[in-house]
């Protein structure tokens, strides 16, 4: 890149992302932001108008109401504070069994690796749904697992463990790994071998290595990888639904509950905007913070 | 070759395959304690596995290898007494060079005042001082390459082995490089072992040259030795250039001979005293050595020829002439002033010198 001219060839090139992120992110962004401040109404759909002409005079009916039930319903609040502990222990997960697995296949001979990458993510060709009712078939009462627990004579009734936190928190792990593994596995993958090559030679012993070379190298991309879990985990609805109880109402659930069951769509807008600025603000601090970290990469 | 006190590396009827694949085959070697010493070699030579056994990245099939008087046989690689200076020099690009130099020093435990010492004395030695605070993605090549240097020397190796170390500079940079290079390894007296597949590289930085092809040693030796008395065709041109010509050799007198080649020319060629003359079944001239002229020189072996090619390169002047029969000979000429060279055309009519005490006579 020398100087910062762009040709007509670049800018055309760079208007089709540009023009795919308005229509699909910035727009329906505003869209949101709009149907938060409505009023609530009986009628299809369920909103009060914005503007409305009364005496000949414009007037705009834009509410806070949405955002004031928010703040003033200790459930809303609840429901993020559950939702942000789980998706932190999904991300904890992913990264404690991801890792390892990025790590092993990153070292695999050459020739194996594609085929490592390959079986890591054969899984996630089947439906999601059938994958979750699968976990539940496993973990339920009368399950396969509980079964050979009881058959074993190490337990005397079945353990309940579908529709726990813990049954959130696994099938959750479970179906948000690959996000994890593969951009890890992509980072690692690209660290020279030589330089561990280099860390033996000066006499650094493998565990030595690990921790002075391949970690700090790889800190970027695991930092990456876990927001890659953390931030959809955030909004993660369907799992908690399937899997959970009553006591996993997260953010998500609540949501969805507001837009279909309550009909209150202001306020489901509402929770939509405060989970997106309570997602974005700490992941462009976080960019901020990792982005000198990751130049060092080249 | 064996109980030579003055050899820090040893190694005796080295052999080495990769799936059935010959890579090294009965390899003896005797490396010089405070030499530089070059393995030259084609890549597929065997020159980077002996490397590595050197290193103990690998280990032989066979054979002995010690260090310093000390088998190391069953000594891991982090255990040997030797440091290997990256192709890439593989810098850790998260660490300063300071904390580069430090890394092998920490890993060994080495204790904090001692660490500073030698850090200091290997920063000092590399001419990187100024440089110790910055990432080596703020470095030039020639600097990294000290940075490089400094990492292994601070670990006090019995040697150091170097990768190709050259390969990774821009072609302006090397010459300088190299002498910087051999102005380190003088100061410190450290035993080098490079392994390289740049002649001109060999013949410039090391006391002496181990020539490599198809897994074996051909030839070791100084520098000038190899050059100028090479024993086999190959060794003769991987040094360099050289007219080789195809022959027998019959006495003439003292260290004289008549060299007949196979397409029936005639040398008058000096010899080693000690040579057998009947093992002698090739004869070379370097391009340099040749003595082009219009006008008959009164050197020996003067053959007339023509200019067919001419490449002008300032201060050399390579000419392509073609003699009776047919033969295309290479020559190089020096262009100094009110020399041939600088004028020299394709079409014309010259004359070829082959002095009889430049002739190289092969064996195999």
């Amino acid at each position: 890149m020398t100087g910062s001219r762009l040709t007509a060839v670049d800018r055309a090139t760079i208007a089709v992302p540009l023009a795919w992120m308005l229509a699909l992110l910035a727009v329906p962004l505003v869209f949101v932001a709009l149907l938060s401040v409505h009023g609530v109404a009986d009628a299809i759909p369920p909103i009060a108008p914005l503007f409305g002409r009364t005496d000949g005079h414009w007037t705009l009916h834009a509410t806070l109401r949405a955002f004031s039930l928010m703040a003033g319903d200790v459930l809303y609040r609840a429901a993020f504070v559950s939702a942000l502990i789980n998706a932190a222990l999904t991300m904890i997960g992913c990264v404690a069994i991801g890792f390892p697995i990025a790590l092993a296949i990153a070292q695999a001979p050459r020739s194996r690796r594609n085929g490592y990458l390959f079986l890591a993510v054969l899984p996630f060709w089947t439906s999601f749904l059938l994958r979750a009712y699968a976990w539940i078939g496993l973990i339920r009462d009368s399950g396969p697992i509980n079964a050979a627990l009881m058959s074993l004579g190490w337990i005397d009734h079945p353990v309940p463990m579908l529709f726990t936190p813990a049954a959130v928190w696994l099938v959750m792990v479970y179906s948000y790994l690959p996000f994890f593994v593969l951009p890890m596995y992509a980072v690692l993958e690209a660290l020279p071998a030589e330089l561990l090559a280099a860390a033996a030679d000066l006499g650094a012993r493998p565990a030595y290595a690990f921790r002075t070379v391949t970690l700090p190298l790889a800190l970027p991309g695991l930092i990456s990888g876990a927001v890659l879990v953390f931030i959809p985990a955030v909004g993660e609805y369907v799992i908690p639904e399937l899997v959970g109880n009553s006591s996993t109402i997260m953010i998500g659930g609540i949501l969805w509950d507001e837009f279909f069951q309550n009909r209150d769509w202001p306020l489901a807008a509402a929770i939509a905007m405060a989970t997106f600025l309570l997602l974005i603000v700490p992941s462009f601090l976080l960019r901020r913070w990792i982005g000198p970290l990751g130049a060092t990469q080249r | 070759m064996t109980g030579n006190s003055s050899a820090i590396l040893v190694l005796k009827d080295v052999s080495k395959a990769f799936g059935g694949m010959p890579v090294l085959q009965h390899v003896d070697l005797e490396v010089p304690r405070g030499s530089i010493v070059s393995l030259l070699g084609a890549s597929g030579s065997g020159k980077t596995t002996l490397l590595q056994i050197i290193a103990g990245l690998q280990e032989p099939d066979g054979g002995k290898l010690s260090i310093d008087g000390r088998d190391m046989q069953g000594v891991p690689a982090f255990a040997r007494p030797v440091n290997m200076m990256f192709q890439s020099y593989a810098l850790f690009p998260h660490l300063t060079v300071r904390g580069n130099v430090e890394y092998g020093l920490k890993a060994r435990g080495v204790d904090r005042h001692e660490r500073q010492r030698l850090v200091a004395w290997a920063l000092q030695l590399a001419r990187i001082e100024e440089f110790a605070g910055r990432r080596p993605d703020q470095l030039s090549g020639g600097q990294r390459q000290r940075v490089a240097l400094a990492r292994c020397l601070v670990m006090k190796p019995a040697i150091l082995l170097l990768d190709e170390p050259m390969a990774a500079l821009d072609r302006g940079l090397r010459a300088q490089v190299q002498r910087e290079l051999i102005s380190i390894q003088r100061a410190v007296g450290t035993t080098f072992i490079v392994v390289t597949h740049d002649q001109e590289e060999a013949l410039a930085m090391s006391d002496h040259i181990a020539v490599m092809d198809r897994g074996q040693i051909v030839q070791f030796g100084e520098p000038r030795a190899l050059y100028e008395r090479p024993r086999s065709r190959f060794v003769a041109s991987v040094l360099g250039n050289i007219n080789l010509f195809d022959g027998s050799a019959e006495a003439l007198g003292p260290c004289r001979a008549l060299f007949r080649t196979s397409e029936g020319l005639e040398f008058v060629i000096n010899h080693e005293v000690d040579l057998q003359l009947a093992t002698i079944d090739a004869a070379g001239f370097r391009p340099e050595r040749l003595v082009v002229s219009a006008d008959p020189a009164g050197v020996a072996n003067e053959l007339p020829g023509t200019v067919e090619q001419v490449t002008y390169g300032g201060k050399l002047t390579r000419a392509t002439i073609r003699i009776a029969g047919g033969r295309m000979l290479d020559a190089t000429l020096v262009n100094v002033r009110g020399s041939t060279g600088a004028c020299l055309t394709a079409g014309d009519a010259v004359h070829v010198g082959f002095p009889a005490d430049a002739a190289v006579v092969l064996t195999e």
